[in-house]
């Protein structure tokens, strides 16, 4: 069975039909083509699926996509404030070199991203316990805790860059070639 | 996860009547944290699925009453720990509630649903034990109130009737100073579930109560009214399992003896500070 939803989602009003038994992570995913919010554990520990409702941070493979009907949603492709730029938290994982195969960080970013929303000057254990339900198999996570505190101290750049130009700039020649 | 139709009743009495309608084909969806991983691994197939977070009188709310404090079906693990009333004269609550699973887990879990959930780990259950609480039971006859300790009965098993919904918890709200704690053991920190979970309650009079969870079907509570709590006594009703790969039934009973030390000490330095 379907049902028809509005969301927003962000920031932009979205209507549209989802199966009553599909989570909102399928339809970002399936039917909203958002697929910088990842699938993997599918049983709420790792984090990948993290999004924000209505203010607070979910894992969007426990929330049916019928649930969130009325509600603000933003995914990780909600971040930048404009195209081709970057967060202040999404620029200081690039300088930390929080990122090791990527996967894990849509979900880093937005539980980082959260803590930068409740605390104004979030501790060494604030940052720990935001990103508790967060896993990196690359472990990463000294680099992902530096990064989000860098953020919070206003230390990351405060100009946004090019997404390109600082993928480009970050990255070993090794790992573009390939 | 296989096909099902989600309803979502604005009313007590439409959610009541449909699940009397669908009897055990129905299965109430709260914050979903547990409901959905079992809907995916098909340990559970409902044809319906009620959604009762629409509901008003269910909407997340803490209420503190004259003797009485009612959290609401709806209110979150994140709603519980940030709480000033709970953080204030339930402390041990607001500690299990803040350990519970991860930021993303506690804004969607729903203390109402670990209870009904019964699982023998919930961290939430032994200080809920110990602080008393009672659960606001509704069905098609109507409301009734049922003491926790009388609500579990084993893993996912509860007195709670067919075609009936939880509407809320009250706890007494203490009329003399107490002291209390919660302390559990994990393998790890953060994002875990407990080996043992375990709460404490003291107060001037000399009585403690004492719960503890993980080390058996169900969660138990104690109380002594005064004098040395005879906790010996009171552990020899552990029944770990000897078959979990959390922790072996050693380990746990041992465990158990530690962490029962602790949260007392904790309680007593409150209740002196209170």
């Amino acid at each position: 069975m379907t049902m028809r939803i509005n969301l927003t989602l962000n920031g932009r009003p979205r209507t549209f039909s989802v199966q009553e038994h599909h989570t909102l992570l399928d339809a970002l995913r399936d039917d909203l083509g958002l697929t910088g919010t990842k699938e993997c554990c599918l049983v709420g520990e790792c984090g990948a699926c993290t999004v924000r409702l209505n203010d607070r941070i979910v894992d969007s493979c426990l929330v049916l996509a019928a649930e969130a009907d009325g509600g603000d949603v933003v995914t990780v492709e909600g971040l930048a404030p404009e195209p081709g730029r970057l967060s202040p938290l999404q620029s200081a994982f690039l300088e930390k070199g929080a990122v090791q195969c990527g996967f894990c960080i849509p979900g880093q970013l937005m539980a980082g991203d959260d803590i930068l929303r409740r605390y104004e000057h979030p501790t060494r254990h604030d940052i720990e316990e935001g990103l508790a339900g967060n896993l990196c198999r690359c472990a990463c996570y000294y680099q992902i805790v530096e990064a989000v505190e860098a953020a919070a101290h206003g230390r990351a750049h405060e100009e946004t860059q090019l997404v390109e130009s600082a993928v480009v700039r970050e990255m070993p020649p090794h790992v573009v070639d390939q | 996860m296989r096909a099902f139709a989600y309803v979502r009743p604005g009313t007590l009495d439409e959610a009541v009547a449909l699940l009397n309608e669908y009897g055990s084909d129905a299965r109430v969806l709260a914050g979903g944290t547990d409901l959905i991983i079992r809907l995916r691994d098909r340990t559970l197939t409902p044809s319906v699925v009620v959604d009762i977070k629409r509901i008003p009188e269910l909407a997340p709310s803490i209420e503190r009453g004259d003797r009485l404090l009612r959290i609401s079906a709806g209110t979150t693990m994140t709603d519980v720990c940030s709480d000033s009333i709970i953080l204030e004269s339930f402390p041990a609550l607001a500690e299990a509630a803040s350990v519970i699973g991860s930021v993303q887990i506690r804004n969607r879990a729903t203390l109402v649903g670990n209870q009904t959930n019964a699982s023998p780990a919930a961290d939430t259950a032994p200080t809920l034990l110990v602080y008393g609480a009672t659960l606001v039971v509704v069905g098609l006859h109507g409301e009734r109130r049922v003491a926790l300790d009388d609500f579990f009965v084993r893993s996912g098993v509860t007195t709670m009737q067919p075609g009936e919904l939880v509407t809320a918890i009250e706890i007494p709200l203490p009329s003399a100073p107490q002291g209390s704690a919660f302390t559990r053991r994990t393998r790890r920190r953060g994002h875990d579930l407990a080996s043992v979970t375990l709460a404490a309650a003291v107060g001037r009079d000399g009585s403690t109560r004492l719960a503890y969870g993980s080390v058996g079907p169900r969660p138990l509570v104690f109380s002594s009214d005064r004098g040395e709590p005879p906790l010996e006594t009171w552990f020899a009703s552990a029944r770990p399992s000897p078959t979990s790969m959390r922790a072996s039934p050693e380990y746990r009973t041992a465990m158990l003896r530690v962490l029962a030390h602790r949260a007392l000490a904790t309680a007593r330095a409150r209740l002196a500070a209170a």
